[in-house]
């Protein structure tokens, strides 16, 4: 320090740091009043083909869709049919089971660790009912829903889990670190936000080759304090790529809340504004209201207007993993407490109001998702679980560091294999 | 005391002593961090001292290099080693540098305490061993500590330190040593001595090896959790071994090395990372430089593979007794 103290030296007041601290803490009664949810249908909607500047005002509010009855209102109604919604339905319960069984499968010691998307399914789901078959996303780890709605197997999910014989990665990434390219699912990164730029270079790229494919980058709330994050951006903006770039604003980053990663002076939808892209900031919860502001974006997009940064506002209702114990830092019944509700029920509601759904359906899809779930599970088991790693396996580490096995490696690799006693 | 107490401790003793002492990074704050080495920390110094940082690795030691401008000693928390590449441009090229490139006139005494290593199963992106990538980098400190007691002292020496201090803690013995059998149950700090770890302060100087294991047959340098494994590695092959325990990488106590190597003859250098480029090819290439004619067989290596950390597989990867074993005979059969 200077020789001088500070607050000697002139006749000016003490500067002090704000650290932002979150309305509630373990112990408090949440109170989401302060939260500000305009009612539904009141958000406009601008032509896709519209300079970002018009979607400015919508960077600050909510598109909504479903009331509070669960009826749809507004120009973001998507007007779906039917049988789409139910398909999403279906999707968002699956996820949640299947989230369910595998929470359940790492207590039990079958697998080292689990992320789950409670309360948050409304969001991979409905954006791939949004997309085309064949866009690509760069996801993070709570986007298993995109598998889901994509009808990648679950068995293979599993498998990835497990890091059984069937995992298709050969048990090199951590459980729920997926990849699979014909599902259009990029790898997912431990490394936060290193996807977003990805995700522009992909768009960048289909639209080099004059091809009609666009991306989709997702990043959570927390990391968009990374620096790829503001590339990602300024690379979107600059060359208008033909890209999605989606904000997960779950409210929690492990133990840190949206406001240590900047939600008390801006959306995070407003961070678009000053790269000049479109922007819009979604309720998350609203199926419906997912599915029209991805489906608007990614029209924009195919239209070669350009990028829009989607921020979709939810909450985290579980623990960030099973590694997290979430009443460490929060109130434990601040999930109850959001007030956009539960995706699933929200859905749900609308569906049986509209005549296209009832309990007793609602109660045998959850029943059946319950045994496709466990079915897929029995099968997956069948190839392992984490714990029964074997050795047959052990020369797999040593392929895809190079296309080609170097000396070294190989080398490596007998030892390896002397090693074990093979 | 376990490790992590150990190092909270340090914290604590340090943040009373010296006001300019200011600790952040993710997760650091109220919850006091994910493996809990900062807990307690806010609610006693206040959030002015100890704080939650962004999701942002370039941010929190870009900042740390404008506070330590400023005057104050910022101890910051990169969550997990594997995620420091992000702040890596500002620790290279920044951070290390500043005392040299204006001649002293702007010093950088931080310290950049990571949780690094594998042996958790935590995968490729939450195993890494990237110290070869700062004791490369001229004007960095880089000290990895073994045992509770070496992890306070050292951590006190580090914030003490005029110069950058890089902290890897080898997060597979926050709670317990561990042997490398995979198959054996962790016994907890608690049970041993170096887990005798004074409240108060005291400093365990850097660059300062420790002689983990006393022996006369060969030298086994390595440290961090290897320690352990290189002890238990001796004592079931009845090799006379003595292990060295570098505790500081950069600056090296280069007298304990040469005087082992020469009293032995012989010499295994152990590191957990990935062996190329590692650090102990330095040390081999040391050894044999000044070394040479006393030493009665070439320098071994014992390493990670060169692949990235497999999740599945781990328990075949972690460089562990069998390893070692190999190794030894190698050695010793000369
Ligand atoms: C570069 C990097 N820094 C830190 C971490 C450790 N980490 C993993 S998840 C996480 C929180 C991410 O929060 P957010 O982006 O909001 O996503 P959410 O988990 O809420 O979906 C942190 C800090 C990491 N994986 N990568």
């Amino acid at each position: 320090m200077s020789e001088v103290d500070p607050t000697d030296r002139r006749n000016a007041p003490a500067l002090s740091l704000h650290v932002p601290e979150p309305d509630y803490r373990p112990g408090d009664t949440p109170d989401f009043s302060k939260v500000v949810v305009p009612p539904a249908g009141a958000a406009p909607r601008p032509d896709t083909g519209a300079p970002a500047r018009e979607t400015f005002p919508l960077t600050d509010t909510l598109v909504r869709v479903l009331d509070d009855e669960g009826r749809p209102t507004g120009p973001w109604d998507p007007r779906l049919d039917p049988e789409t919604m139910r398909k999403m339905l279906r999707d968002m319960v699956t996820v949640r089971v299947f989230d369910d069984r595998m929470y359940r499968a790492q207590r039990q010691g079958k697998t080292s660790f689990y992320m789950k998307c409670t309360g948050e399914e409304a969001i991979a789901v409905a954006a791939a009912a949004a997309l085309d078959r064949d866009d690509m996303n760069f996801p993070t780890y709570r986007q298993q829903g995109l598998l889901v709605a994509r009808g990648y197997p679950l068995v293979d999910m599993m498998c990835q889990i497990y890091s059984n014989r069937g995992d298709k990665l050969h048990g090199r990434q951590l459980p729920i670190m997926y990849s699979d390219k014909p599902h259009g699912f990029f790898s997912i990164s431990g490394n936060l936000g290193t996807q977003y730029p990805q995700a522009v270079g992909w768009a960048m790229a289909s639209a080099i080759k004059g091809d009609s494919r666009i991306a989709m980058g997702w990043i959570g709330d927390g990391a968009t304090a990374e620096g790829d994050f503001h590339s990602a951006l300024t690379f979107a903006a600059v060359y208008t790529a033909p890209v999605i770039l989606a904000v997960v604003n779950n409210q929690w980053a492990i133990s840190s809340f949206s406001g240590i990663a900047g939600a008390e002076k801006a959306t995070f939808a407003n961070r678009a504004v000053g790269y000049g892209i479109a922007g819009l900031r979604v309720d998350g919860n609203d199926a419906l209201a997912v599915y029209a502001a991805t489906r608007w974006a990614a029209e924009r997009a195919r239209g070669n207007h350009g990028p829009t940064l989607i921020e979709y506002f939810t909450y985290r209702a579980e623990g960030h993993s099973t590694s997290d114990d979430p009443t460490g830092y929060r109130p434990a019944g601040e999930a109850q407490q959001w007030p956009l509700g539960d995706p699933i029920e929200r859905l749900k509601q609308h569906l049986i109001g509209a005549g296209e759904w009832d309990e007793h359906r609602h109660s045998e899809l959850v029943k059946a998702a319950d045994a496709e779930v466990r079915a897929a599970q029995k099968e997956a088991e069948k190839l392992g679980i984490l714990p029964e790693q074997g050795r047959e396996n052990i020369a797999s580490m040593f392929d895809d560091v190079f296309a080609e096995v170097p000396w070294h490696v190989a080398e490596q690799r007998d030892q390896c294999l002397k090693e074990a006693g093979l | 005391m376990n490790m992590i107490e150990a190092i909270n401790s340090a914290h604590r003793v340090m943040m009373a002593r010296d006001p300019d002492v200011v600790v952040f990074g993710e997760d650091v704050g109220y919850f006091g961090g994910v493996f809990r080495a900062t807990a307690g920390l806010q609610k006693e110094f206040g959030k002015q001292r100890c704080f939650d940082a962004p999701i942002s690795e370039g941010g929190i030691v870009g900042t740390a290099v404008g506070m330590a401008a400023y005057g104050l000693k910022p101890l910051i928390e990169i969550q997990f080693a594997d995620y420091i590449y992000p702040g890596y441009d500002q620790i290279v090229s920044e951070v290390a540098r500043m005392r040299y490139r204006t001649a002293g006139e702007w010093t950088m005494p931080m310290v950049i305490r990571s949780p690094y290593g594998g042996g958790i199963f935590g995968g490729q992106t939450h195993s890494q061993s990237p110290e070869a990538l700062f004791t490369h980098v001229a004007g960095l400190k880089v000290v990895i500590p073994s045992t509770p007691y070496d992890a306070k002292g050292l951590l006190i020496a580090a914030i003490e330190d005029p110069d950058p201090v890089l902290f890897f803690e080898p997060k597979r013995i926050y709670n317990g040593p561990f042997d490398g059998h995979h198959d054996r149950p962790v016994t907890p700090w608690a049970k041993r001595p170096e887990a005798q770890v004074p409240d108060d302060y005291y400093t365990v100087p850097l660059a300062k090896a420790r002689v983990a294991r006393e022996g006369a047959e060969l030298t086994v340098l390595t440290y961090g959790t290897m320690v352990h494994v290189a002890v238990a590695a001796a004592e079931e092959n009845g090799v006379d071994a003595e292990v060295i325990d570098l505790r500081t990488l950069v600056p090296l106590d280069i007298a304990a090395i040469e005087a082992s190597v020469k009293k032995t003859g012989r010499c295994l250098v152990v590191q957990e990372a990935t062996r190329t480029s590692g650090f102990g090819a330095e040390l081999a290439a040391l050894v044999q430089e000044r070394c040479f004619y006393h030493l009665e067989a070439p320098v071994e290596r014992v390493a990670g593979w060169d692949t990235p950390y497999p999740h599945a597989y781990e328990w075949a990867y972690f460089p562990g007794p069998k390893r070692m074993k190999l190794a030894l005979e190698k050695v010793m059969a000369d």
